[in-house]
């Protein structure tokens, strides 16, 4: 299905359900729904839960014969289960079928234009999938004797100095298994810093343009946040940064280029103050996409650096993850790592390198989880760093802040009028667009622009954030779209306003075109129903 | 479309980073290369691993190499599951949401728990979240009670974490391979906020929750228990004993072992502590058709919401890993789940008695198990495993790397993978090891 389908008025609009879905027929507009949809058995079946398709006796799996002499009593009836967990009662053919119509009613990016901002949707290479599936990698046990792991851990060596050399900081531990995972390391690796040296600090500054998992992360660590401002030009308010970084701060936790896309041309001097203050400089590398080959967080003053694998290095999500958070940290930040850590160890006997876990850290702050962390992630983020290169990577976010800037004057062009950009500046690898004019002018607000684009088959930017800026949306579309994708979102968006101006209700009771329409939120809030009764 | 933008360089789009910012060289690190050399060098780096295909490995001790069927291959790389964000736009993202519902129906009957959320990262993380709920939940209380039987690598990330909580951890010991009632017994006040189990624990010891969670409970105290969900086929769940929190690790619910990762955590939980849950969590409602669907609920409890006050930071988690378990839960069904449970049960004794016959082994704890279990060698435990591999052997997991205690232990786990004729030539192979080994 391509943004094609979708561009026509509702009234004539055909099915832009998920991948050509056959289950919606359209059946008369009427004046208060510009598209009426009738629901046919087969999609009525789509929303049951596996549980519901569940016939007693059905089965999948075949039990391995029992080839050791059945013993009874091995476990005392006490700690016996009397009833078997409810789990579906369900043949294979129709497991199958079960989840890949579930997918159907999903929107993807290998399907469409998804640009969330700050979250990096970019092309996920198929190779990765090839290679993390290798059994050497898939089938090989955490545990085993690193002798017996050398590819992998030389794997974890090489993408750790790759991503050293990607941030600027000489050392990395891939443990942290997300993004706020790798936040909390973080701010742990900063407490572990400040107390080695004797000192007790409180507070860590987050700006109020900050992703929400800093402050989270902040108070999770133990620490008290307190907001620093912005400037009128989208950066730190560097007075309200200097009267706020006392010697009882312990860290600024910053982006950059931060939320609002905009790379902060005051960051040397930002690091100064909080340098000066002994405080740590911490470089949530959510946006880290927007400056590789160009510039480094650890030239910039940054002093702990995390990485998200799923953004920047094309692990796909998953709808909801796996990633990886790695940490790059400067010298002073080094011997409070999570432990253990991957090593080369030179033998000097004139054998080659060898590859070993390092448990012997004794300032470590300890471990985040379990094993060694996301490996599978490694595997493809590496793949990504082979393939692209010094170059490629570089190349990767030019592409990227080009993509921005020209999806940026292309939507001035067709929405700038009442979707004009929150700070007019070349933007980096995303850009803010306030909705304000937009819901003044035409009743309609960035909510009902967001469900509108779903029926021209696009995935929405980022809405509502950051909170700054009023009717928030954040746009990005990375380095893997073409022009002509940017140009038809353009249009798209350009389209959406002018049918607001005639009239705003199709947008406020968009969607029509997808598998449900606008779903009751609050009152699934207030009463939840979290499992199916079984 | 420089020219639409109105730059005439590339280098002007980055005229915002000062000068002597800019890397002005290119990264240090080799050209790109074709597709084909780049699964050259990582299958030749991939080769280098002795993995579960390449010995008969009874290496378990927290991830285990369970078969993973082949359409849980073929539905989680369909591009619909594998390429999506998180579903913050839940209309078109109804099938994620509907797989995070099922998923949390499956953990809730597993557990015999009223609430779950859609996943987190992974098993020892999970327990540390819990942990911070019970912080939430008793902020007067100081004390975190830890059995040692909970895995080495748990107790190290709640250590880990909890240091910004004001909280103490004081470890209680084990007799005879499970925890030691009287220890707990002695230990409760009413300053401990939690206490932490594994059920089995790190030794494969089925622990009498019957006994251990009541005092817990009196005490009021908080009960966090992390289990093997396999195992919970056959045992009776969490939840019967009144635990307040149930978390694991999924992997053996479907999951590659990846070398540890992704898997997935699991994290249920008594109703009362739906709005400290951590995570994100689906639940059903309706359109403004009056047609069922799904969406992310709760969302005041999140990071992106409540920012400081969120009940944990998370926020991406392991959708796709969930995915495979939900999937791998339904291919063994209602039966298949006891029955491979049994199989496990059944086996692992077998292979506790083979052992036991061994000269120069002894089992380590006399408690029940259900999929693996501990003996103790009249050996150099490190090299008794590597006579094993040598005759392509990978018997288990040297306890001494983390008990001191323990230096001789090795822990042992079964699989279905693992047959009669596998654990025959465990024995016949640890047998000569240690026969052939000087004692430690």
């Amino acid at each position: 299905m391509t943004a094609e389908d979708g561009r026509t008025k509702p009234a004539a609009s055909a099915s832009t359900d998920l991948h050509a879905d056959p289950g919606v027929e359209h059946g008369e507009p009427t004046a208060d729904r510009p598209v009426r949809l009738t629901e046919t058995a087969q999609q009525r079946d789509r929303a049951r839960t596996i549980y519901e398709k569940s016939q007693p006796g059905r089965r999948a799996f075949v039990a391995p014969e029992l080839d050791v002499p059945r013993r009874d009593g091995l476990l005392p009836d006490r700690f016996r289960r009397t009833e078997p967990a409810k789990l579906p009662e369900i043949a294979e053919p129709e497991i199958v079928r079960h989840y890949n119509r579930l997918s159907k009613r999903n929107f993807d990016l290998d399907t469409g234009f998804y640009p969330l901002g700050s979250c990096t949707m970019k092309h996920n290479p198929k190779l990765h999938e090839r290679v993390a599936a290798l059994p050497g990698n898939a089938r090989l046990h955490p545990l085993q004797h690193p002798r017996r792991a050398q590819g992998a851990l030389r794997l974890m060596w090489e993408l750790q100095s790759a991503l050293g050399e990607v941030a600027g900081l000489p050392h990395v531990s891939l443990q942290p298994s997300a993004g706020s995972h790798g936040e909390l390391a973080g701010v742990l690796l900063t407490r572990a810093y400040h107390e080695d040296r004797g000192e007790r600090r409180t507070k860590v500054l987050t700006p109020d343009t900050a992703h929400g998992t800093n402050p989270a992360t902040v108070t999770m660590a133990g620490f008290e946040v307190v907001k620093v401002g912005t400037n009128d030009r989208g950066g730190v308010d560097v007075e309200d940064l200097r009267a706020k970084a006392a010697d009882d701060v312990a860290c600024l936790m910053l982006t950059n280029p931060n939320t609002l896309g905009l790379f902060d041309t005051a960051i040397e001097e930002i690091a100064h103050i909080v340098h000066d203050a002994g405080a740590t400089l911490y470089y949530d590398g959510a946006n880290l996409n927007a400056v590789m080959g160009r510039t480094r967080p650890g030239d910039m003053g940054f002093d702990i650096v995390h990485f998200n694998l799923h953004k920047t290095f094309t692990q796909p999500h998953g709808g909801g993850g796996p990633g990886a958070g790695p940490i790059a940290v400067s010298d002073r930040i080094e011997p409070y790592i999570p432990r253990p850590q991957v090593v080369r160890r030179e033998p000097g006997n004139g054998a080659g390198p060898s590859f070993d876990l390092d448990f012997d850290r004794p300032k470590s702050i300890g471990r985040l989880r379990g094993f060694q962390g996301n490996y599978g992630v490694f595997v493809r983020s590496y793949a990504y760093i082979l393939s692209l290169g010094c170059d490629g990577l570089q190349e990767a976010s030019e592409t990227a802040v080009l993509n921005a800037n020209y999806l940026m004057a292309r939507l001035a062009e067709t929405a700038g009028e009442h979707l004009p950009v929150a700070y007019d500046r070349t933007c980096m690898h995303e850009f803010v667009l306030t909705g304000g004019p937009m819901k003044k002018a035409l009743g309609i607000r960035t909510l009902d622009l967001a469900k509108r684009l779903l029926d021209f088959g696009f995935h929405p930017p980022t809405v509502y954030f950051p909170l700054l800026v009023d009717e928030a949306l954040l746009v990005e579309p990375t380095e893997t779209e073409t022009r002509e994708t940017l140009d038809a979102f353009a249009e798209a968006v350009g389209e959406i306003l002018s049918e607001a101006a005639d009239d705003p209700e199709t947008a406020r009771s968009a969607p029509y075109t997808t598998p449900v329409r606008r779903l009751d939120e609050a009152g699934a809030a207030k009463r939840p129903v979290i499992r199916q009764p079984l | 479309m420089l020219a639409a933008v109105g730059a005439a360089s590339i280098d002007e789009l980055f005229a915002d980073v000062p000068e002597r910012l800019r890397l002005g060289r290119p990264l240090d690190l080799p050209a790109g290369k074709p597709e084909q050399e780049v699964y050259g060098y990582l299958r030749g780096l991939a080769a280098m691993n002795v993995s579960t295909e390449d010995e008969v490995s009874f290496l378990g001790a927290g991830m285990y190499d369970h078969y993973v069927p082949s359409l849980i291959d073929s539905i989680i790389t369909r591009s619909e599951f594998l390429t999506p964000y998180t579903p913050y736009q839940p209309e078109i993202s109804q099938g994620g949401l509907q797989v995070m519902f099922e998923y949390q129906t499956a953990i809730s009957e597993l557990t015999g728990l009223p609430v779950s959320n859609a996943s987190v990262y992974e098993g020892p993380s999970a327990l540390a979240a819990a942990g911070y709920l019970a912080t939430l939940h008793h902020p007067a209380r100081t004390r975190f009670l830890v059995s040692r039987g909970v895995h080495p690598h748990s107790r190290e990330t709640l250590a880990t974490t909890s240091v910004g909580w004001g909280t103490t951890i004081e470890e209680i010991g084990l007799s005879d391979g499970a925890t030691d009632a009287g220890a707990l017994d002695a230990a409760l006040s009413d300053e401990v906020s939690a206490v932490f189990l594994q059920y089995p624990n790190f030794l494969g010891a089925v622990e009498d929750l019957e006994a251990l969670v009541p005092a817990a409970k009196a005490a009021g105290a908080l009960v966090i228990v992390q289990c093997d969900p396999l195992g919970l086929g056959i045992l009776r769940p969490p939840g019967d004993f009144g635990v307040d929190v149930a978390v694991g690790e999924g992997q053996t619910l479907g999951n590659r072992l990846d070398f540890g990762g992704p898997s997935f955590g699991f994290f249920a939980a008594q109703q009362a502590y739906l709005r400290r849950m951590p995570g994100r969590i689906a639940g059903e409602t309706t359109d403004v058709d009056g047609r069922r669907g799904f969406v992310l609920t709760l969302q005041t409890r999140e990071q992106h919401i409540r920012r400081e006050k969120a009940t944990h930071n998370i926020c991406t988690a392991q959708a796709l890993n969930a995915l495979a378990g939900v999937i791998y839960l339904s291919w063994l069904g209602r039966e298949g789940l006891v029955e491979l449970s049994e199989l496990l049960l059944q086996r692992t004794a077998y292979a506790r008695e083979a052992l036991a016959g061994v000269e120069g082994v002894e089992p380590l704890h006399s408690q029940p198990v259900v999929r693996e279990f501990a003996v103790t060698l009249d050996a150099d435990v490190e090299q008794v495993i590597e006579r094993c591999a040598a005759e392509g052997v990978n018997p288990g997991y040297p306890l001494g790397r983390d008990y001191p205690e323990l230096s001789n232990g090795l822990l042992v786990a079964l699989t279905e993978q693992r047959s009669r004729a596998d654990i025959d030539r465990l024995a016949r192979t640890l047998q000569a090891a240690v026969r052939d080994t000087v004692p430690a």
